[in-house]
């Protein structure tokens, strides 16, 4: 009993403030503060930095690729072709001795415009499915699940390939293929947590005060849900780059001599033997990216707990 | 126990079906005109035939009849096992599964074995070892593991292993020596969702109460570990086994490509760049067979594995 007191005492100590002060004892804090509380103790994790670093720098590379890098990514110089690594060129040059670096920057505009894509159908799709069965419940709810569960017995590598026979090679079509695999996992998160979500005591005040099953969607539910959304985001993020690089590499993406992640590598196969630079710098690169997607997206998680 | 076997065993057969019809509609359905595709992939240009020729073309693939009627041919012949004729090759899709399914059988097999020693190996010493670094490293092994592509590692694998150690060769289909590299590049994706998941697990199972009476009765940490810790952390593994067969599929296509093994996930990667729509339609079917079929044989076998779970309905 003592104990819990002196810890009441303690806790309370700070608020309690002597009776003569105006102020009030207590101010909401600004939308900037709450955000810098939740960041400041991320961005001093030494990991984290590093990861943001590198998203941040992909980001950039796919909207000004001009600022950093000052090479042509279509320049050829015969004379320099299959160079290794060195301070010129970061990352060595390829067949046509064009500069490697530069390729898997401005490879980063079409990959990360692709990924953004598939991960926009996959979040209007499988936010859609999901919160309609969610809250429908019911017949809907059977018949979306049902639909689901069948297009996740369909491997996703698979149902892209189908999706890409029928419409076609090119950036465009394996991004669409990409979003539409992502969508059932979406919606069953989505569905999992909106079932979650409609139980909870907010919830049930909110409809019980009247309001719509839309307005507490709007005003309620979704300015709470958005963290496990956005960590799913994320971390489909770096699967899709993964994706479309894999369908890339097999021959279904940009046609040359445009550059994709997935590409750069599937041309540096045939030089393996005397350049793996060609091929294995940009895969790092691509893994450093995703690696870092999901290391945000973990640590987002965990900080979420 | 027969009437979850038999709604468990319609449940799949539903499912079966809807993933073929949903491919069957992608293919025949979406924008792209079917006929030119299946034309130019027999090595026909659509432009230089006549209006006559055209009909008789479309009456030979069968689209003149009605898009259901042709679907309910293509699906009655898929059930006799009849997947049709590929345009490219100008044989039977079921000959040409028969011939490369051993190859993919072999590696899928094989990986799935590699995977699953990888993974509980990995997860098992991550909650064995208790050094702070060491324990972390291995921690994050796994969210590695799934970030690198599946074709980059195996040339990172063909690079270090064939070319520059020539411990094992870099492509080709013969013999268990070139198996080794491809199975192992497979496995990695697997391994690490196996590890990261029993990683999860370890930790709920290391602060249940029979852990403590385990420790209070005078067994060692690693007798703990192994006796009562694994048994019960190791269940979720199951269920990863069945949807894992998919992301196999998936990365056997890559992986065939890479190391030129004649499986069925190249077959699928040449079909596609040849738009050969019935070899896609069947290789689709086929994997989504295969998933299905897995991951019911995980639901039956369940209760097996733990007689706490029972698909009998308990005596009030």
């Amino acid at each position: 009993m003592t104990t819990t007191d002196t810890r009441l005492e303690q806790n309370l100590g700070r608020t309690a403030i002597p009776a003569h002060r105006s102020e009030p004892l207590w101010r909401r804090r600004s939308r900037l503060q709450r955000a810098t509380a939740t960041v400041v103790p991320l961005l001093r994790r030494p990991g984290f930095t590093l990861a943001l670093l590198i998203v941040l720098f992909a980001l950039a590379a796919a909207v000004v690729p001009q600022l950093l890098t000052s090479f042509d990514p279509y320049a050829t110089s015969p004379i320099d072709k299959l160079s290794a690594p060195n301070l010129i060129h970061w990352f060595g040059t390829d067949e046509l001795g064009r500069d490697l670096f530069t390729r898997v920057v401005y490879g980063a505009s079409l990959s990360v415009q692709a990924a953004f894509l598939a991960v926009g159908i996959a979040l209007v799709g499988g936010l859609g499915l999901g919160i309609l069965s969610g809250f429908a419940g019911g017949r809907i709810d059977s018949v979306i699940m049902r639909f689901v569960d069948v297009l996740l017995a369909l491997p996703g590598l698979l149902l892209a390939l189908a999706i890409v026979t029928a419409i076609g090679f090119g950036t465009l079509p394996v991004a669409i293929a990409v979003g539409v695999g992502i969508i059932p996992g979406f919606a069953r998160t989505t569905r999992a947590e909106v079932l979650r979500v409609k139980t909870l005591p907010y919830v049930e005040a909110a409809r019980l005060g009247g309001a719509s099953w839309s307005r507490t969607l709007l005003r309620h539910i979704l300015p709470n849900a958005w963290g496990p959304v956005a960590v799913l985001a994320t971390l489909d993020f770096g699967a899709a780059i993964l994706a479309t690089a894999g369908l890339s590499f097999l021959g279904f993406g940009a046609a040359p001599p445009a550059a994709e992640w997935g590409t750069l590598i599937a041309n540096g196969r045939h030089f393996l033997i005397t350049a793996p630079w060609v091929s294995l710098l940009p895969g790092l690169f691509l893994v450093a990216v995703v690696f870092s997607l999901n290391h945000i997206a973990r640590t987002f998680e965990e900080s979420q707990r | 126990m027969t009437r979850y076997l038999m709604g468990r065993v319609g449940q799949a057969i539903l499912v079966l079906w809807g993933a073929y019809s949903i491919t069957y509609f992608i293919l025949y359905l979406l924008p792209g005109d079917t006929l030119s595709i299946m034309l130019s992939a027999s090595g026909i240009e659509a432009d230089a035939l006549s209006v006559e020729d055209l009909a008789k073309a479309r009456a030979y693939y069968g689209l003149d009849k009605g898009l259901f009627e042709q679907y309910f041919d293509l699906l009655l012949g898929a059930l006799h096992g009849d997947f049709g004729q590929s345009l490219s090759l100008n044989r039977p899709v079921a000959e040409l599964l028969v011939e490369r399914l051993p190859q993919t059988l072999s590696l899928a097999g094989l990986a799935i074995v590699l995977s699953l020693l990888g993974g509980i190996g990995l997860a098992y010493l991550a909650a064995y070892v208790r050094w702070k670094p060491l324990k972390v490293a291995l921690a994050r092994l796994p969210s590695l593991g799934f970030s690198v592509p599946v074709f980059w590692m195996g040339l990172l694998l063909i690079q270090v292993f064939a070319f520059g150690l020539g411990w094992f060769p870099a492509t080709g289909s013969r013999g268990f020596e070139s198996l080794v590299l491809p199975a192992v590049t497979l496995a990695i994706p697997s391994a690490a969702v196996y590890a990261q998941v029993l990683q999860r697990s370890f930790q709920g199972v290391w602060n249940q109460s029979y852990i403590t009476t385990a420790f209070a009765k005078g067994l060692s940490r690693g007798q703990v570990q192994a006796r009562h810790g694994f048994k019960n952390a190791a269940l979720p593994i199951l269920t990863l086994i069945g949807l894992q067969v998919g992301n196999t599929v998936s990365g056997a296509v890559l992986v065939e490509t890479i190391f030129a093994r004649s499986g069925i996930g190249r077959l699928a990667q040449e079909a596609v760049l040849r738009q050969d729509i019935p070899v896609v339609l069947a290789i689709v079917s086929v994997s989504a067979a295969a998933f299905v079929v897995v991951n019911l044989l995980v639901d039956l076998l369940y209760p097996w594995f733990d007689p706490r779970i029972s698909h009998t309905p308990k005596v009030s």
